[in-house]
């Protein structure tokens, strides 16, 4: 296959001395090892190059063959520091044993988007990889062949050593690549076909593994600096308040404390950016030596708030939505057939209303950032998801240049959504703005939860009619939820029933919301696969059946263009999850539920068993068919798919925030539960669907489904449907 | 300020801090071991997990003023080599995904297995409970800490 290079042909290479030459471990080689070889792998430590060559801002070559792979996107435990590096190496043709990967900060001249979020850096990343690999390669051996006068066609590459074997010469990648320098970048260049690739597809540890278990600092908490001070910062603890005043001089005598002053983050003048959502942009900002310092301090701290908006609580915000949903929309999102005509002349009509609580981030690691603001300069670094978007931001508030303002990323302690919005990076540069100094800011954990960007609260309703012949005729959803629906118009079962209608309604808040892992998809999925869970039932159908013959009518006759599915691919993953789980064979004591859906271009399928502990419902086993195209890394993709899983379960089963007069009533993991050990599923396995199809993302799709697969388990295992999340409590009871 | 002189990964260590400081920031913070993580500042989510005198404690809720002779095992002293069964198995299985939680997961699990050699899967989920992993690597940390009993029996 032949693609455009896309580069420009500016001068490429630049060489640079590897600092004081020493060793190296072959990170992923010792990672890739079994730890009997890993003793072994200790010993052989790599001699770092004398001199490294720099091809295209992708990657660097040193004089003896290492290679160092830049890794260009945000990693927030979805792997992309391991996969995406792999997908250059296979196509520069290198071992993986001699590949050394380093983040690359944000520089928007030689990456495109360098962004974590959508489940779409593998997507979007492929082909642009691809190129930098092959082209990096093209260069080798095209400076080979002038080496060697031989035509370029008759040269090979294999790991990293360039073969002519008319005449049996080889020279290594390193030796040829001083010599790369005065290649041109051809126009067009020949990429792998996928039935040659050698790295991907192939399992390979995360780079990062030694370093993780090891304890190294990798983290944006982890960030120092000589002379660096430590920020916290203290937002109103409710939504609809404001900062009234406050009264420092209790705490400026406090060990430690350097300053304590309000920082606003609302500029005249100064443009919002959609990763700019912020309740609260006013904030106070307490500036130390050491962290227990200043959160001492900023518990001291006496503070008065005053009220700004109407405070909001749970049962009223509850209500509101039951009142939303009883208004009908002006404009249908989409209408197929004739839904009223439908519903009216039905056998049979089933109804199901699913709601779902507001739900916190809470990534592991903190909000924190550091910055170093002076006045030519502003120097970031840390966990953010979108440096491309943090950027503009911080040069309009502290007034420099964007090409004065470099942001490096560190490894994050998860992401799910929340470090997409950055303010906590232009709360640390505006601290350090004022201190003149390099500066760590670090939320606490209540910092964390109680300051929003909340998957919003949701509420849906569904409507199934039914003919005589227990066959789908008309089908009806409404949805709302605070600052947008959760329905996509266009989605499963759209394209597959005649008549069709799609609803939605929007709530406004003072409490902020925010892309949470899966957006809307996180809610949608689970309601929807739990009410056509019901509906076969109604229709005495087996409900794998039943999905299948609608996938079969969308195939076969789809109502409608705009459907945002492939369905033969749908169906693939659930007749493949049916196989493999062994569907319709009985075994005592396990209550199953499926489900399948489609989003962030990838499908999964899945099946759930539920078993009875203590007269309680445990998942016990969790079958998972994927369809993502090409599988770039199966281990770490295995990883994704079941760190989704767990992620729906827990938050369907046990999580919520809930708000009194605007304020949170959950501020740590005292009150907000997650998931843990015990609850966990006891056993996970996936299967892929094999394609040569490029791939699609992994981070979210194996979340939405299945929470519907674990409501249609549980309700075979207590003989109750469950409508409102989370189920281990009904937040009507709790919040009534 | 009180002085302390502490034993930490086979070193003495003298910081001067105030007595109720927790020993999560003191390592952090003056000692700059950064391997141990914060997770929550309230016992809840076990990130700061870290040995005293070889017991799983969350170094969180310990005041520096209550570690007195004990010695302090962090992340970074587990082993010499990062090589520790658990550190191995944990590569093995490839268990992290962020890894924020990863060093509080491992400590805890070597704690586990020096007094219970060989545990049963209900005495891992027991014991490991009070460590959160937010990206859901629970199924592989089981996995994993039957791996590295095997190992270290
Ligand atoms: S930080 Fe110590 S238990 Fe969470
Ligand atoms: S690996 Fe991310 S919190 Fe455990």
């Amino acid at each position: 296959m032949k693609v455009k290079t896309q580069h420009n042909r500016r001068s490429f290479l630049k060489v640079s001395a590897a600092a004081g030459g020493g060793l190296v471990l072959g990170f992923s080689w010792l990672a890739g090892c079994s730890p009997a070889e890993s003793e072994i792998a200790e010993e052989v430590a790599r001699q770092m190059p004398e001199n490294w060559f720099d091809i295209n801002g992708f990657l660097k070559i040193g004089d003896n063959g290492l290679v160092t792979i830049m890794s260009p996107n945000p990693e927030i435990g979805q792997n992309v520091k391991t996969s995406m590096p792999m997908i250059v190496a296979e196509e520069l043709d290198v071992a993986w044993e001699d590949v050394i990967v380093e983040q690359a900060g944000l520089d928007t001249e030689i990456f495109t988007r360098q962004l974590a979020g959508g489940s779409q850096s593998i997507r979007f990343g492929w082909p642009g990889l691809r190129r930098a690999g092959a082209a990096a390669r093209h260069l080798l051996v095209a400076a080979t062949a002038e080496k060697w006068q031989v035509p370029l066609e008759e040269l090979t590459t294999e790991n990293g050593i360039i073969t002519h074997a008319a005449t049996g010469q080889t020279i290594g990648y390193g030796e040829i690549a001083s010599a790369a320098a005065g290649i041109e970048v051809p126009e067009e260049i020949a990429l792998k076909e996928p039935a040659d690739f050698k790295i991907i597809g192939q399992g390979k540890k995360n780079v990062d593994g030694r370093k993780i278990t090891t304890g190294e600092p990798l983290f944006g908490i982890d960030v120092q600096r000589e002379g660096m001070l430590t920020a916290m910062i203290i937002h109103p603890p409710a939504f609809g308040m404001k900062l009234k005043t406050y009264d420092a001089t209790t705490v400026s005598s406090m060990p430690g404390i350097s300053k304590v002053f309000t920082i606003n983050a609302d500029k005249e003048g100064v443009e919002k950016q959609w990763s700019d959502t912020n309740a609260f942009p006013e904030l106070i900002a307490i500036v130390g030596e050491t962290t227990w310092q200043v959160m001492k301090a900023k518990k001291a701290l006496q503070v008065e708030w005053e009220q700004d908006t109407p405070p909001e609580s749970s049962p009223e915000l509850q209500q509101a939505l039951v009142a939303l949903m009883e208004t009908t929309p002006k404009e249908a999102a989409r209408k197929d057939g004739d839904p009223t005509g439908a519903f009216a002349g039905a056998a049979q009509v089933v109804e199901a209303t699913y709601t779902a609580p507001f739900l916190a981030h809470n990534t592991m690691e903190p909000m924190n950032f550091f910055a170093h603001v002076t006045a030519d300069h502003a120097e970031l670094e840390g966990p953010i998801q979108t440096p491309e978007f943090l950027r503009p931001t911080v040069a309009a508030l502290v007034g420099l240049p964007e090409d004065k303002v470099s942001i490096m990323m560190t490894r994050m302690g998860g992401g799910f959504g929340r470090r997409l919005y950055g303010n906590f990076g232009v709360e640390a540069a505006l601290i350090s703005k004022e201190m003149n100094a390099p500066v760590k800011l670090l939320y606490t954990r209540e910092d964390d939860m109680t300051q929003g960007t909340y998957r919003p609260d949701y509420r849906v309703t569904y409507r199934a009619a039914l003919n005589e012949d227990n066959e789908l005729i008309g089908f009806h959803v409404r949805g709302s939820g605070t600052d947008g629906s959760p329905v996509f118009a266009n989605r499963f079962p759209a394209g597959a029933v005649d008549n069709y209608l799609a609803e939605n309604l929007e709530k406004s808040s003072n409490i902020s919301t925010g892309a949470w892992r899966a957006p809307r998809s996180n809610f949608i999925a689970g309601a929807e696969q739990a009410f056509l869970d019901e509906v076969a039932e109604a229709a005495g159908k087996d409900p794998i059946e039943f999905r299948l013959e609608l996938f079969d009518r969308a195939i076969a006759k789809p109502v409608g263009e705009k459907n945002d599915y492939e369905a033969d691919r749908y169906a693939g993953v659930l007749k493949l999850v049916k196989e493999k789980a062994g569907w319709g064979t009985e075994r005592p004591g396990v209550h199953r539920g499926v489900a399948a859906y489609y989003c962030h271009n990838s499908y999964v399928a899945q099946v759930v068993d539920v078993v009875m502990e203590n007269d309680r419902p445990k998942v016990d086993k969790v079958w998972c068919a994927v369809d993502c195209g090409i599988v770039v890394n199966p281990e770490g993709a295995i990883n994704q798919i079941e760190g989704g899983i767990i992620d729906g379960i827990g938050h369907a089963m046990y999580s919520a925030i809930t708000f009194e007069n605007g304020k949170p009533q959950q501020s740590n993991f005292d009150k907000y539960r997650l998931i843990r050990h015990a609850e966990a599923p006891r056993e996970i396995e996936v299967f892929f669907v094999e394609n040569g199809i490029d791939p699609t993302g992994l981070g979210e799709p194996s979340l939405p489904p299945v929470i519907g697969a674990l409501a249609n388990a549980l309700a075979k295992a207590t003989g109750e449907r469950l409508y409102h999340q989370p189920f281990e409590f009904n937040p009507q009871e709790v919040l009534g | 300020m009180p002085n302390y002189s502490l034993r930490i990964n086979g070193q003495v260590h003298e910081v001067e801090v105030a007595e109720d400081t927790p020993v999560l920031w003191v390592l952090r913070d003056h000692i700059k071991l950064l391997g141990t993580k914060y997770g929550c500042g309230i016992g809840q989510c076990g990130a700061c997990t870290i040995h005293l005198d070889g017991l799983a404690m969350r170094s969180c809720s310990v005041p520096i003023s209550a570690v007195g002779s004990q010695k302090i095992t962090t992340i970074e002293g587990l082993s010499e080599k990062g090589n520790h069964p658990v550190q191995q198995a944990w590569i093995e299985h490839d268990v992290p995904q962020c890894g924020y939680c990863q060093a509080g997961q491992i400590m805890n699990a070597a704690a586990l297995l020096a007094d219970t050699p060989s545990p049963s899967d209900k005495e891992i989920a027991a014991r490991m409970n009070g460590n959160i992993c937010r990206c859901g690597t629970y199924t592989r940390i089981q996995k994993a800490i039957k791996t590295a009993a095997e190992k270290m029996s």
